[in-house]
Order: C-alpha cells, then sequence, then structure tokens
C-alpha cells in the first residue's frame, strides 16, 4: 500500500528545503531571518508529527519500502531536533551572510536524507537516501571559502564518489542476484543466492553506509570537514547523517542471512574505528579536530548494539539511547568550540572557566559525557550497548569498549585541564587573544549549555527514555 | 530520610554554584553548617536503627530508573554502611572545620567537597549496581579537580595519574557488573537480588573472569599492592582536607565493595581466590610499612602506612574465603575489617590534616627540615603522637580493636598469615622514629618560629582522635552494628 501520509514528516524536511532555497533568492539579505524562522518552523513541525507517529503500531508506507517504526520514529525526532538545535549556531555565525537561505536549504535537505536512511526497507529507497544525505554535505563543508574547507569538500566529495559507487554496487549486485529490493523478499530470497556474491554484495553495500557514519575505514573526511568548514557544518555533518546511516547499517545487517559473516565484520570494523580514532585524537592541538577524531571513536561505539543486532533484545533500544545521548552531547561540545572562536588551539582555553564559567561547565559535562561519564546520557548508552554485546556473545567487545573508553578520557582531559587551570598572565605583545575577545558567541554559548543540561537530563531520566526505545 | 542525608550537600553545593553572590565567609560557614546537619540526620539514623535481618536493608528507598535493563535507584543501610555513612560525615564535617581559614577560591571548594559528599555517601548506601557505579565514577571526577584545583607541587601529572589509573580500576568494575547483569536470571543489576541468587555459582571459568575484573577495579581503588602506585603521588600533591578525604573516605570505597559486592555475590569464585587474595593482603602490610619506613617525607610516609592499613582488611576479608577454622572465627575477622575501615578512616584522615599544618606554616613536608617541634608547638605535637599512636595499633584506640580482631580471626583460620604482625611492628618504628625526628631534641629549621595550631585545626582534628579513642575504650555499640551484618557476609561466602 501506499500511505503517503505516513511520510509527512520527510515531505515536510524536502518541502521546506524547497522553499527555503527559492524563498531564500526573493528575500533580502537583511530579511534572512525570515527564512530561519521557516526553518525552525519546519523542523518544530516534523519533531511534532514524528512523535505522534512514534506513538502508533508499527506499519509501511509505499509497498514496505519504507517503515516507519520506532527506530525511524526516533530517528526523525532526533535528526530533526538535532538539526534545531545546530541552528542556534547559524544565528551566531551566518546570520546577515550572502549565504544563509541556501545553507538552511542544505541542512534541510540532509536532514531529509538522514531520515530516509533510517526508514529505508527497500535498497532504492536507501541508494536515494545515501545520495540525498551526501551531497548537501559536500556543499555545506565547502561554505566556509577557506583552503581548507576546500580540501576538506573535496575529500568528502571523493571519499563519498567512491563509496557511493561501492553501495550502489552492491545494490546491484543483491538485486540482480534475487530481482528483487525489497528487504523482506530480500530476506526471503537471498539464502538461495550464491553465498560468496551475497557476501560480497553486503560487504560493499555496508562500506557505503560506513562513509556517511564517518567509520573506519570511511572515515578520512571526518577529521578534516570538523576542522575545516563552519562551525555550523561541522556540527552537523559529525551528528546528523550518522543517526541516517547507523540505523540503516542495523536494519541492512538483520535481514542478511546466516552464513554472512558480518557480525565479526562489524566488531572488526567497531574496534578499529574505537581504537584508530582514540589514537589520533591524542596529541591533536585544535579542538575541533579532536572532536572530529572523537566522533571517528564515538561511532565505533554506536556500531557496537549492531553487532549484537537480532542476537539480544537490547541491541536496538541501546542504539536508540546511545544516539539520543551522542547527538546532544556532541552538540553541546561543538556549540562549545562556536561559542569561542578564537579557542581554536588547546592552550587557547586556558582559564575560560574563570572568566566564563558556564560555558566551561557546559563543556566539562559534554567531554565527561563524551568519556561516559555517569550519570550523562551517553553513560546509560554505553553501559547498555556493552551489555547488549556481551549479551549476544560478543563479551571481548564489551571489553574493548571500555578499554577504549580509558583511552579516551586522556584527550578529553587534556582539554579540560586548561580550562580549569588559572589564566595565564598575559605579557605585553603576545599572540594569545585579548580577554574581550573572549565575548565570544552567545547563542552558541547558550546552546552548548542547553545541550549539555539536556545531555544529563536525559542521562538522570533514562528510564522513560529506554521505554520510549524499546517499545515495539 | 536517606535520600535526604546523601542529596542535601549536593543541594547545597548546587546552589553555591548556581548562586554567584555568595561571599567567601558565608560559603565557608554554609559548607560547616551543612556537614554538621547531615552528620546529625545521621545521627538520629543511627539512634534509630534496629539491624535488618539477613538479604534486608533498613532505612530502605526504591525508585526505578533505567526498568529496560532492571536498574534502580536502591538505597538502604545495614551493619556494613551504617558505621561508614556515619564515618563519612565526621570526616568531611572536619574538613569543612578545617578549611575555615582556606584562602584559595573557598566557595568552589566548598561545592566540590560537598558534592563529594553526596557522591560517598550515596556509594555507601547503594543497593544497585549501576547506582554504586555512579558514585564511584563521580567520586574519581570530583578528587581528580580537588587535586588539580587545590593540590601543589606537581598537582597537574599527580591528578592526571589519579584519574587515569583509577578510571582504569572503575571501568573494570562496570565490566564485571555487566557480567553479573548477563549471568544472572532474570538479568538485573540490584544487588540484594543479585546477593540473594549468585548467578555464577556454576561457572567457575566465567565467575573467575568476573571476579578478576571486580577484584581489579577494587584493588585499584583501596589500593593494593601491585595497584598503588597512583597513591602516593596523588597524596603528596592534593590538599591536606583533599588527602583527608581521599584516604579516609575514598580508599574505603574499594574495601567496601569486597564485602558488598565481590564476596556475597561471587562466593564460589571467592572461595576458590582466597589464596590469591590473602596473599596480596599480606604483601600490601608487608610492602606498605617497609616502603613507608623509606620515606622522609612525612605525608608520603601517612600515604603509605594506608597501603598496609588496606592490607590488613584485604588479608581478613581472604580469610573469610577459607573453608578452614570455624565461621565465627572468620566473622571475627569481617568485623574486624569494618572496624578497620571506620578506624583508619578517622586515623589517617587526622593524620593527613595534620601533615597539612606541616605545610602550611613551613611549607615542606620533609621530617629532616624540622627537629624539636614540640616545643613550640605542644598541641600539634601531641594531637601528632596521638593519631600516630592510633594509626600504630595502641590498645586504647579504635585501630587495636580493629587490627586484634583481624589477626584473632586471621591466625586462627590461617597460621600463615601471622606474617603480617611484622607490619604492625614496622609501622611502630616508622612512627616513632617520625616522632622522634620532628618532634624531640633542639628546635632547630623549620621549627622555629612555628605557630601552634589554631582553633578551626584543633576542631577538626581533635574530634576524629577522640572518636578513634571512643571507639577504642567503649567498641560496643559500633560492634554491635557492624557484627550482626558481619556474620552475614560469612555465611554468604560459606554458601
Amino acid at each position: 500500500m501506499m500511505r503517503p501520509g505516513l511520510l509527512l514528516p520527510e515531505m515536510l524536511l524536502a518541502g521546506g528545503a524547497l522553499t527555503a532555497l527559492i524563498g531564500g533568492s526573493f528575500t533580502p539579505r537583511r530579511r534572512q531571518w525570515i527564512i530561519r524562522g521557516l526553518t525552525v518552523a519546519v523542523l518544530l513541525a516534523v519533531i511534532v508529527t514524528a512523535s505522534l507517529q512514534l506513538a502508533r503500531p508499527a506499519t509501511t508506507a509505499f509497498n514496505d519500502s519504507f517503515t516507519v517504526d520506532t527506530a525511524t520514529g526516533v530517528a526523525r525526532v532526533l535528526a530533526a531536533a538535532g538539526a534545531l538545535l545546530i541552528l542556534a549556531i547559524a544565528a551566531d555565525e551566518i546570520a546577515g551572510t550572502a549565504r544563509e537561505s541556501e545553507t538552511y536549504a542544505l541542512l534541510l535537505f540532509a536532514t531529509a536524507g538522514a531520515v530516509l536512511l533510517a526508514g529505508a526497507t527497500d535498497l532504492l529507497v536507501l541508494a536515494v537516501g545515501f545520495l540525498l544525505a551526501s551531497i548537501p554535505l559536500y556543499a555545506l563543508i565547502g561554505l566556509a571559502m577557506s583552503a581548507a574547507s576546500a580540501e576538506a569538500s573535496v575529500k568528502t566529495y571523493l571519499l563519498g564518489a567512491l563509496f557511493g559507487i561501492l553501495l550502489l554496487l552492491g545494490v546491484s549486485i543483491l538485486s540482480g542476484l534475487t530481482g528483487t529490493t525489497g528487504y523482506t523478499q530480500l530476506a526471503d530470497r537471498m539464502p538461495e543466492a550464491p553465498q560468496a556474491a551475497v557476501t560480497l554484495a553486503a560487504v560493499a553495500a555496508i562500506a557505503g553506509l560506513l562513509f556517511k557514519a564517518g567509520a573506519v575505514p570511511a572515515h578520512f573526511w571526518i577529521p578534516d570537514a570538523a576542522q575545516g568548514s563552519t562551525a555550523l557544518a561541522a556540527t552537523f555533518v559529525t551528528t546528523v547523517p550518522k543517526i541516517g546511516a547507523l540505523i540503516a547499517v542495523y536494519r541492512f545487517v538483520v535481514m542478511l542471512p546466516d552464513p554472512t559473516p558480518w557480525p565479526v565484520m562489524l566488531a572488526a570494523v567497531a574496534t578499529a574505528s574505537m581504537t584508530l580514532g582514540n589514537l589520533a585524537a591524542y596529541w591533536q592541538a585544535d579542538p575541533r579536530r579532536l572532536l572530529g577524531w572523537s566522533t571517528v571513536s564515538q561511532v565505533g561505539f554506536l556500531l557496537v548494539p549492531v553487532v549484537a543486532a537480532g542476537r539480544s533484545d537490547l541491541a536496538l533500544p541501546s542504539l536508540l539511547v546511545y544516539l539520543t545521548g551522542y547527538v546532544v552531547t556532541n552538540i553541546a561540545a561543538f556549540a562549545a568550540t562556536a561559542a569561542l572562536p578564537a579557542g581554536r588551539d588547546l592552550a587557547h582555553w586556558r582559564g575560560v572557566a574563570g572568566q566564563r564559567p558556564w560555558l566551561a561547565a557546559a563543556l566539562l559535562v559534554a567531554l565527561l559525557g563524551l568519556v561516559g561519564t555517569p550519570p550523562t546520557a551517553v553513560f546509560v548508552g554505553k553501559l547498555t550497548t556493552a551489555t547488549a554485546a556481551w549479551d549476544g556473545g560478543y563479551a571481548w567487545l564489551a571489553v574493548v569498549v571500555f578499554m577504549n573508553t580509558l583511552a579516551s578520557l586522556f584527550y578529553y582531559l587534556r582539554w579540560i585541564m586548561p580550562t580549569y587551570r588559572e589564566p595565564a598572565p598575559t605579557p605585553p605583545g603576545s599572540d594569545h587573544p585579548p580577554a574581550d575577545d573572549r565575548a565570544g558567541r552567545r547563542w552558541s554559548a547558550r546552546l552548548a549549555v542547553t545541550a549539555a543540561a539536556l545531555s544529563l537530563a536525559a542521562g538522570v531520566v533514562a528510564g522513560p527514555l529506554w521505554d520510549v526505545a524499546a517499545s515495539p | 530520610m536517606l535520600s535526604v542525608i546523601v542529596f542535601l550537600p549536593l543541594a547545597a553545593a548546587v546552589a553555591l554554584v548556581a548562586v554567584p553572590r555568595v561571599g567567601d565567609t558565608a560559603a565557608r560557614a554554609l559548607w560547616v553548617a551543612v556537614a554538621a546537619v547531615d552528620l546529625a540526620l545521621i545521627a538520629i539514623l543511627w539512634a534509630r536503627y534496629d539491624s535488618p535481618a539477613a538479604g534486608e536493608l533498613a532505612y530502605e528507598e526504591r525508585v526505578a530508573w533505567i526498568p529496560g535493563v532492571n536498574s534502580s535507584y536502591h538505597v538502604g543501610v545495614d551493619g556494613l554502611s551504617l558505621p561508614l555513612v556515619a564515618m563519612t560525615a565526621v570526616i568531611f564535617l572536619a574538613c569543612a572545620m578545617y578549611a575555615l581559614r582556606e584562602q584559595h577560591r573557598p566557595r568552589a571548594q566548598a561545592a566540590l567537597f560537598l558534592f563529594l559528599q553526596s557522591v560517598s555517601l550515596g556509594l555507601f548506601v547503594a543497593a544497585d549496581l549501576i547506582l554504586f557505579f555512579v558514585f564511584f565514577d563521580l567520586s574519581i571526577v570530583g578528587m581528580f579537580f580537588v587535586i588539580a584545583g587545590w593540590g601543589h607541587g606537581d598537582r597537574r601529572h599527580s591528578a592526571l595519574k589519579f584519574f587515569l589509573y583509577t578510571f582504569l580500576g572503575s571501568l573494570a568494575l562496570l565490566v564485571g557488573f555487566i557480567g553479573f547483569y548477563v549471568a544472572a536470571d532474570p538479568h538485573t543489576f540490584d544487588m540484594l537480588d543479585l546477593t540473594a541468587a549468585p548467578p555464577l555459582a556454576g561457572r567457575p571459568l566465567l565467575g573467575g573472569l568476573v571476579l578478576a575484573a571486580i577484584l581489579l577495579g577494587l584493588a585499584v581503588k583501596t589500593p593494593t599492592v601491585p595497584f598503588h602506585t597512583w597513591l602516593p603521588p596523588a597524596h603528596t600533591d592534593a590538599p591536606a582536607v583533599g588527602s583527608a578525604v581521599l584516604a579516609g573516605v575514598l580508599l574505603k570505597m574499594g574495601t567496601y565493595g569486597f564485602v558488598r559486592i565481590a564476596m556475597p555475590m561471587l562466593p564460589t569464585a571467592w572461595r576458590a581466590w582466597a589464596w590469591v587474595i590473602i596473599t596480596v593482603g599480606v604483601v600490601s602490610v608487608i610492602y606498605g610499612a617497609l616502603v613507608a619506613l623509606a620515606q622522609s617525607n612525612l605525608k608520603r610516609m601517612v600515604a603509605y602506612t594506608s597501603v598496609n592499613h588496606m592490607g590488613y582488611i584485604v588479608l581478613a576479608v581472604g580469610v573469610a574465603g577459607l573453608t578452614a577454622g570455624t565461621a565465627q572465627t572468620r566473622s571475627v575477622a569481617v568485623t574486624g575489617a569494618v572496624t578497620q575501615m571506620v578506624s583508619h578512616g578517622l586515623i589517617t584522615a587526622a593524620l593527613f590534616l595534620l601533615a597539612g599544618v606541616l605545610r602550611n606554616r613551613a611549607g615542606t613536608y620533609d621530617m629532616r627540615e624540622y627537629g624539636g617541634l614540640a616545643a613550640p608547638a605542644p598541641a600539634f605535637a601531641t594531637l601528632f603522637a596521638v593519631g600516630a599512636f592510633a594509626s600504630l595499633g595502641l590498645p586504647a584506640f579504635s585501630g587495636f580493636i580493629a587490627e586484634f580482631q583481624i589477626f584473632t580471626g586471621s591466625v586462627a583460620a590461617a597460621p600463615v598469615s601471622a606474617i603480617a604482625l611484622l607490619g604492625i611492628l614496622v609501622t611502630a618504628a616508622l612512627f616513632l622514629r617520625a616522632l622522634q625526628r620532628v618532634f624531640t631534641g633542639e628546635t632547630r629549621g623549620q621549627s622555629v618560629g612555628f605557630t601552634d595550631l589554631r582553633a578551626s585545626e584543633r576542631w577538626s582534628v581533635g574530634p576524629l582522635l577522640l572518636l578513634s579513642l571512643l571507639i577504642g575504650i567503649l567498641p560496643r555499640p559500633l560492634l554491635a552494628v557492624i557484627e550482626p551484618a558481619a556474620h552475614t557476609v560469612v555465611d554468604l561466602v560459606g554458601r
């Protein structure tokens, strides 16, 4: 059945993006805030409609090619809420600039792509979602108009093209082998297809999705994008697309036939992402790049419950809970960097706690949250994902999770420690930023505090959150 | 009631942070007031306390937290936790008094210590593994900021080492907790349920691995040899009040974990590993004492005696896992272990606060810089001597009660553990030598012009030592609370 009404949130996002794009062309630059208001309204509408649908039983639309269930519902709310929060950075960073409304259009398109990815239960919808989530990112990353951002954009584009082709290759082989693209029929027919070809196709398709998630081996664009692009784009590309990509991987692997060695493969990818992301983050001087690498390791943690998919009842709820915690906590950390544009070196953060205690407290909560310190939401996520892995027969992966957690603590502390030191005495003529430069951007600071508070709150009231994520 | 006690300090801490207009004097006063009120509430709690039946807790409270994984906000006290809760409140009040003269960011310090007090109390009353872990981890975060923010010397390095090392321990602990959860049927993190039906009884390999993870976690925190290397630098560079809380309260979290979690929930594995634990305990006793003997830095010396004193506790809980001896003797050993936790908390906190006075006046802990200090600072000398004698286990002090019971129980069950008596001998020697070096003889070096204890310092250290003396003379009220619980633990291990 068609049931187009079920896709109301996606339609709102796409429609909103088109309106922002066209409307922006006819709006004078000083009135671009109208488009921002429109974007906010669209995202709020998406959150409301998605929440309403979340309360209803799971169903499918367009002949089973798009599933509307708890995972899709949570992905919609998270993606829209994440994009909404990130708009606060836009208010500081790009308000009144030449590319303001185009940026909103790109954000909405990419959000729509992420949500499509999350709900896709058909290979063709998956491919469309991938493209819709990827192409706006190339432009978003390049928007900073600097050499670094151009380089990041080209890198993302090349990697995206490569892994996009892999995804399409996997999709073509699977549909050629089985004569169908819907997941339900695929699951029925794949066991009869040649095993080697199915495995090869599955690996190619998963690799494509790993690019979107920013996991090893398709992670090279993440640190560059985090460092080179605007704070807005950096926050967005490290947060929202991952929601869609990880749920898409989950949906894809649960329908694979048993002999496919995907759990071992994903466990290896998860381990590699966690470890490499952590090791690479160790000696970064630029906080934005450090966070970029930290998101690579976070994706490793997020892949852990996917390994247990189908083997533990905790797998999907723990993935959704971790995603929720990750989205708010990561946004808080990036917003803190956006609030202090001069702090592009860890040394510049010295003494920030004395001058801007709230910002420093938000940063502290965000970074310790990313480590997985209780009672933040990421702690609940890490606890439950590790439990899911052990429950699913991967006890060693749970141990790897905590060893990497320990390893990650060090580089987050490298950032926290100067923040809470007394400010350095500034000799005249030094290149330290003068004190008034630290006044920084208000909206980003507010966002950092809000998101950090959300991350704490989501951990403290994890019970209801879990109930939503675990509802059938 | 219990939740009020736990979260009252946290509420005060939040108020201190959120209301920036509170002046420094008001912040210090508020800290003392809140710590005093909390102690008063605990006194009421103790007065109305009746030992709960085995497998139950008094003043129990339970609210669902993450029902999906059967984790709840579940708190309660019994004979193992109530003495530690009271000791925690006493030590924090003493620290609040001591810090009345603090000049460096007193408002932030008060907030941080109130936060730590909530966390410590929460840990001792937690009856859910995840809740326990939450407080365990937050105690590390809090102490990291105490050392990094108010310490001296190479404080940032020491704080970092402390954080990384103990965080390793806490994560090992979490791995063990997840092992419990996965093995339990139905899956749960609730301590009472896990104690009632130990999940890994029939699986020696997995049980051994889970116990190894939990022992690693607790051994780092306690600390025992060979996981103690974070302790001396952390203590040396921490502020006096930080050291007092670290040694007095935070170390007990490790030993409390043995009697609360490891022994009742993994009885089979505990018995299988008992000799390993006893060995670690004896080695800690001897090694801690010998290294302490070699120190010329007074604070480092006290820090190493902590390793020694924690060793007695590890020895006693290890003996509880032996099948030799009667349940009666093993129960005596465990009672001694819990008494030692309280006793060591009070005495070591006092000694660290006194060591802080040395640094405050003369800027050094080096015993070679002092001499004949008893003449200019008689009150300081008296209190330090009392603390030193209490620490070496002189009769009439709480340390004697504790160590006497530990050795009665241990030697009866495992005669070889008498080697650990050497530790007492060495401790006695090192304290007497320290007293002689610093206080006797001709007044020289930094001792010249040394200001004696001020009122706030006397009123913080004095009550701690007085309590130790009181327990030493009248141990009955304390032992009456501990004994039933210790008996239960021994029964649980013997299953």
